[in-house]
Formats: C-alpha cells, structure tokens, sequence
C-alpha cells in the first residue's frame, strides 16, 4: 500500500474543501448547470438515471483494509449497502444524495481515498495488472510507476481542462494483464541489456464508439524521461485535440487524422524542449516513492503440492481461482465477484467487511481490485489456501471460473445508467444460468464474455473474445453479438484485437442461444482442448461462426422471436 | 465590462489602468511560435478561454512563458470562474478578467485552493519531488 506524506494528505483535505465549496456555489445559484457539472464529474459525481452515482478512486486497483471497510460503511451509511467495482479497478455508489457528497468526501480523505478526476475530462485513474508486485513474469513492479504517474496527473495545472477523459495504463509483466493496448497512452514496462527499466509506449488505445489498438511511437524510453515525454504527448493532445465533437475529442481521433508518424514527430519536437528539464525523474525520488509502499513480510515457506487435497471442489477453484506468487510457498488468490445472480461486480457491506476480515487474516491487510471486476487477495500462505477456499465459500466469493465464460465482464447498463441503450446485467445472468454446468464450462476453456450497454464500452465489449453490445432500436433493447476481440498479450502471440460483429442485432431472450451456437461451432472445429476459442476463431475467421448462428433455418427462427418479441 | 483582478487584487472598474502599447490577442488555436517575435513590444498578452472546460490557454500560457520568454502582462480573459485560478496562475497568468457575475472578491480564495503541486509549472519551476530534497 502507498502510504501517504503530508503533502499527499493535504492535498485530497484541500480538495474536500474545494468540492464542499462548489456544492455550495451551486446550490446557491452561483455556478450554472454546465460549470457545476464540469466541476462534479472531476470528482467522480454523475446524475444518473436514478440517482446520483459516486465512482471512488482506488489507485491501480490496490486496497487495505481500513479502506475497505470505511467504502462498507460508507455504502451502509449514505447508500443502499452495496457497491459496484468498476473496470477502471474503482467502486461505484448507485445512490448517494447530491448534498452529501462532501461529507463522504471528507470520510474517505480520512483513510488516504478520494474521488478525484474519476470522471469527467480529465486524467482518469492509473491501472495496472492486479499481479503487480507478486507475478512470477514480473519485469518491474508497476505499483511504483502508477504512484508517480497518479501524481504527477492529480491536479496537473496544464492538463486538467483535457478536450477529453484520458487513461493510462501500465504494464509490468511479460504478460499483458492491463490492456494497455486500448488505453490513450499505454506503458509497457521493459529492461534494456544493462537491466535499466525503459518503456514501450502505445498511444490512441480505446474503447469506445470508436474502438482502436494503440500504436507504438517509442519502443525503449528510459525511465527518467517518463514524465517530460508524456508531458509532451499530453500538451499535443490539449492543443490539438478536437474540442468540436465530443464522439471525436479523444486521443485516438488526434492520432488517426494526423497519422501515427506525424503525430510521433509532434510529440517529439515538442519533447525536444521538455526532455532533461526539471521533470526529469530522479533515481532518488523513485526510492522515495518505493519505500513509501508497504510490502509484505514474507516468511521463508516452501512451495506445497495441494493435488492430493481431494476436498469437492477445491482441485477445481485451484486452478482457476489461484495463482502463481513470485514468491515460494505462497499464492494470489481471485475472490469471484461473478456469482450468477448477482450483477458482475457488485458487493454487499456485509461482503466487505468479511472480504477485510478475510485479507487480514490471510492475506497481509490487502487487497485489489482487477479491471475483470474482482478482488485479489494477492499474498496468501499455500498452507492456508484450503482455509480460504473455505470461508470464501462461505461468502459466496468462490465461483471458480476465472478465466471461464462466466466470468462476464459487464458495465451497470440500462438498470442503472442514464447513457445506457439496454439493460446489461440480466444478460449477464441469463448467460451464467445456461452455463450453470460446471463441467461444461470448464471443457469450453478460457474465454472471456465482455458486456456493455451501450457503445460508450464501459463493458469493454470490443475486446471480449465474445462481446456484447445493447443497442436501441425504436426503444427496444437489442444486442450485436462480436467475437475475436481479445483485451492484451496474455500469452505470448496473442496480440490485442477488437471484435468484429457477426450479424444483426438479437432481442434479449435469444442472446444465451446464440452464445450457445457460438461455443457449439467452437467445440466442433477445436483441433483440442487446448485450443482455445480465441484461438479458433483467429484461425477459421468469423465466417463458420456466423453461419452457424445465422444458418437459414435458424435465420428464420430467429426472425419469427424478433418478430414476436416485437409484438 | 467584466471585473479583472490583477496582481492577486480586484481592479476597480472605475479606474481603468492606462493603456501603453499594444495589446496581443491570443485565440486557443493561436500558435505562440508565431507571435514570439513581437512579445518584447506588447503592453499585454490576452489569453481568451471560450467556454468554462476549454483547456487549450493553459498551454498557451506556459509556452509563453517558459518557452517565448514573455515577461509582460499575462490575462485571462472568457469564461474564467475562480475554480480557474490556481492552475491559471500556475501556468504563468498574472490578470484574470472573470466572467459576468462572478464575485471578484469570493473569487480570491480561488488562488488558495490548493497549497501545493506535484508538478512542475510556471509558477514552480522545479516539481514538488525535487523540492523535497532540496
């Protein structure tokens, strides 16, 4: 955990008393609707379709314990007692009330938390690969990289008024487990031959109406230049930036007009000028920030072969819901957030009191938050996995199928959001109760089913293996279906891709049949259990897929549903 | 006319201070490279923000500063409220004309929003990490 200096401190105190103040001016009738909303997303506030919504920051996904239970109790006290982990690894409050903002501003500035720049057009929380720290293919620890960058983007006096949102995600791992390919800027961290860390940077990433798969503009940048570079990316984009359109404002739209080269020399001549200023990072500073992250003792363990533990059950959360630790005798553990039933993401107070009760017994005061909507215990004894299977069990926190088709990624959608087309959640559901079967599920293999309301993505639908998108059509909710999407390099040749659609759209009731179609068309053209269905599709292409949903016969039925769900 | 407060002060708009020379009008789709030329000979540098989230002039501030040398007047003019304040005078602004119905005196407070940055700017030329070891 980054533990805060006073000056940390300060500044999130100074910004409650900001907020309070705009609240104030605005409910006074000082500041306009449009002032006032600039001014409230910047602080994670949205009018919903309901209600407000709050989205909290939690840094790069990383959390104690103290924090934890203060979001319990904030959900219990000015919500309903329950949360929402979000894909940026933040946590979302359905119904917070306006004037109460402030106050539960200042609670959270108590335990070092804020809502700051988590919406709004503005630097968004750095995220990173919730194994930072503890991944066995680790190449640097990401945690480092993500606190210099959070400060340098929290509060930065030229970039605060950005043409739009702007997210930035580092990945320190052989394997890609951040995205950073769909990011506005992603960093893959990276060693030269004498071992100093360096960045591969990726740019015009992102999701969104306009999906795209960021572009390379410097493969090796040395760490001290990390800042005055991006420095000089971000002052291109605020200068040039669209600001006429919003569906064309963000960095993505800059890098595709100007041309990946073009936009490469202007961010270098500008470069020219900041590069060896006084941003430029210093070996001292990373120390600095190094040791101001609390790491675990670990105690000098074996690693323990678990196989004979013949439990019903465990063999199968241990090999999907464990995984490797960089160090011997230990293990991260994944506490699924995708019960079927209940909405992906989402978690009582209750669950998380007893999470932190859980990650203090187990797994040294900490937790994460994965951009996959789950927590991470990352830092358990081997010899405890039995215990923690057990009690997370208990919780309902310990559905095995990370990794599985069940594991849906999905935005609020409809029930919640105002930008929403349709509904996402009850897909989701629908989806987990047709393959409720455990063995099914598992011989499918890895694949990831990725859910967005509308095409804003927060559901991260292009890059699903199968993605699904809601769209309106004369006031109906219908679905487009994607495949061969695929989030980063989470194995070696396996690049980041966006989906590609099959056909028309499908009412609600017909999308668990289609997945069913997809995953049969899969399982009759694997060469074997290994091949994956991301694999399948990259190697048949789409065409046998579409055909097996949209066959003629099934092409009729399909139309009689749409007709009838249309009557 | 809209109220300016200058120098961390509220100008009186009955004693318009006078006018010596020219005054230079930047839009935020202006290049300062352009006008670097001329910034030895203007009275002033008019910076125009549009709209409340157009975030262009803080570029425009700081190049002209850091990178163009100007050395003059530097004012915000358009739609600044004082939520604005501190990062404007972070990135080198000096007047500050605020939008219609502002309260210039309320809007002082603006300045102290804050009372440290991370980042380098004009107004702190070294980031917050290398005055900490100094």
């Amino acid at each position: 955990m980054y533990v805060y200096d006073e000056i940390d401190q300060r500044l999130v105190d100074e910004r409650v008393r900001q907020f309070r103040g705009q609240t104030e001016r605005f409910l006074a009738g000082q500041l306009s609707e449009e002032e006032f909303r600039a001014l409230r997303l910047r602080n994670g506030l949205y009018i919903q379709r309901y209600a407000p919504m709050l989205r909290i920051a939690i840094p790069y996904g990383l959390l104690s314990t103290p924090q934890l239970r203060k979001l319990a109790d904030i959900a219990r006290r000015y919500d309903r007692g329950y949360g929402h982990f979000s894909t940026r690894q933040n946590l979302q409050l359905n119904w917070p009330k306006l004037e109460q903002v402030p106050e539960i501003l200042a609670e959270l500035a108590t335990v070092q938390m804020h809502a700051i720049q988590t919406s709004g057009n503005s630097f968004r929380n750095v995220t990173t690969d919730h194994f930072a720290g503890v991944a066995r293919d680790e190449i640097v620890d990401s945690y480092v990289w993500c606190e210099i960058i959070r400060q340098w983007s929290t509060f930065h006096p030229e970039f605060s008024f950005l043409p739009r949102k702007f997210k930035i995600a580092v990945n320190g791992a052989q394997a890609d487990r951040a995205a950073v390919a769909v990011h506005d800027i992603g960093l893959h961290a990276l060693r030269d031959e004498k071992g100093e860390i360096g960045f591969r940077v990726l740019v015009g990433g992102g999701l969104g109406r306009t999906p795209m798969i960021g572009v390379c503009i410097r493969e090796f940048l040395p760490w001290p230049h990390l800042l005055t570079y991006l420095e000089a990316i971000l002052r291109v984009y605020n200068r040039y930036g669209r600001r006429d359109n919003i569906h064309k404002a963000r960095i993505k739209i800059l890098v595709k007009e100007r041309g990946a080269d073009k936009f490469r020399d202007e961010v270098e001549a500008e470069w020219a000028h900041l590069k060896d200023g006084p941003a430029t990072l210093i070996g001292e500073e990373i120390e600095r920030i190094a040791t101001r992250f609390t790491r675990p003792a670990y105690e000098r363990l074996g690693d323990i072969d678990l196989s004979a533990v013949t439990l019903p059950g465990f063999a199968t959360w241990l090999k999907r819901n464990v995984h490797p630790h960089k160090v011997a005798g230990y293990a991260a553990v994944t506490l699924s957030l995708k019960k079927t039933g209940v909405p992906p993401g989402d978690v009582t107070s209750e669950q998380m009191d007893a999470i932190a009760d859980l990650a203090d017994r187990y797994s040294c005061g900490e937790l994460r938050v994965s951009h996959e909507q789950n927590l991470v215990l990352a830092d358990v004894r081997q010899a405890d996995l039995v215990a923690v299977w057990r009690e997370a069990r208990a919780l309902g926190l310990a559905t095995p199928n990370l990794g599985l088709l069940t594991n849906i990624i999905s935005c609020p959608g409809g029930d919640f959001c105002a930008l929403a087309n349709a509904k996402s959640i009850p897909v989701a559901e629908a989806i987990q109760r047709r393959f409720d079967d455990l063995d099914y599920l598992h011989d499918i293999g890895e694949l990831d089913l990725n859910i967005s309301g509308c095409m804003n993505a927060c559901g991260h639908h292009h890059v699903g293996n199968i993605g699904i998108l809601g769209v309106d059509k004369n006031g109906e909710e219908w679905y487009q279906i994607e495949i061969g999407g695929n989030q980063g390099e989470i194995r070696p040749g396996l690049k980041a891709a966006l989906g590609k659609a099959i056909g028309p759209s499908f009412a609600r009731a017909e999308v668990p049949a289609v997945i069913e179609r997809l995953i049969e068309c899969y399982l009759a053209h694997r060469d074997s259990d290994a091949e994956r269905f991301i694999d399948v599709v990259n190697r048949i292409g789409i065409a046998p897929f579409k055909e097996h949903v949209y066959g003629n016969a099934d092409q009729r039925s399909s139309r009689n549903q749409r007709e009838h769900a249309l009557a | 006319m809209a109220t300016l407060i200058k120098g961390r002060r509220v100008i009186s708009e009955s004693t318009p201070s006078p006018e010596q020379g020219e005054v230079l009008r930047l839009e935020p789709t202006d290049d300062p490279a352009a006008v670097a030329e001329r910034l030895a000979r203007v009275a002033r540098v008019e910076v125009h923000f549009p709209k409340f989230g157009d975030g262009r002039g803080f570029s425009i501030g700081r190049l002209l500063r850091e990178r163009y040398g100007y050395k003059g007047e530097l004012r915000a003019v358009g739609h600044i409220t004082r939520d604005h304040l501190f990062f404007l005078e972070s990135c080198g602004f000096d007047a500050f004309e605020l939008r219609a119905g502002e309260d210039p005196h309320a809007a002082l407070a603006g300045f102290a929003d804050f009372s440290e940055a991370y980042q380098a700017s004009v107004k702190r030329p070294l980031p917050l990490f290398r005055r900490r070891l100094a």
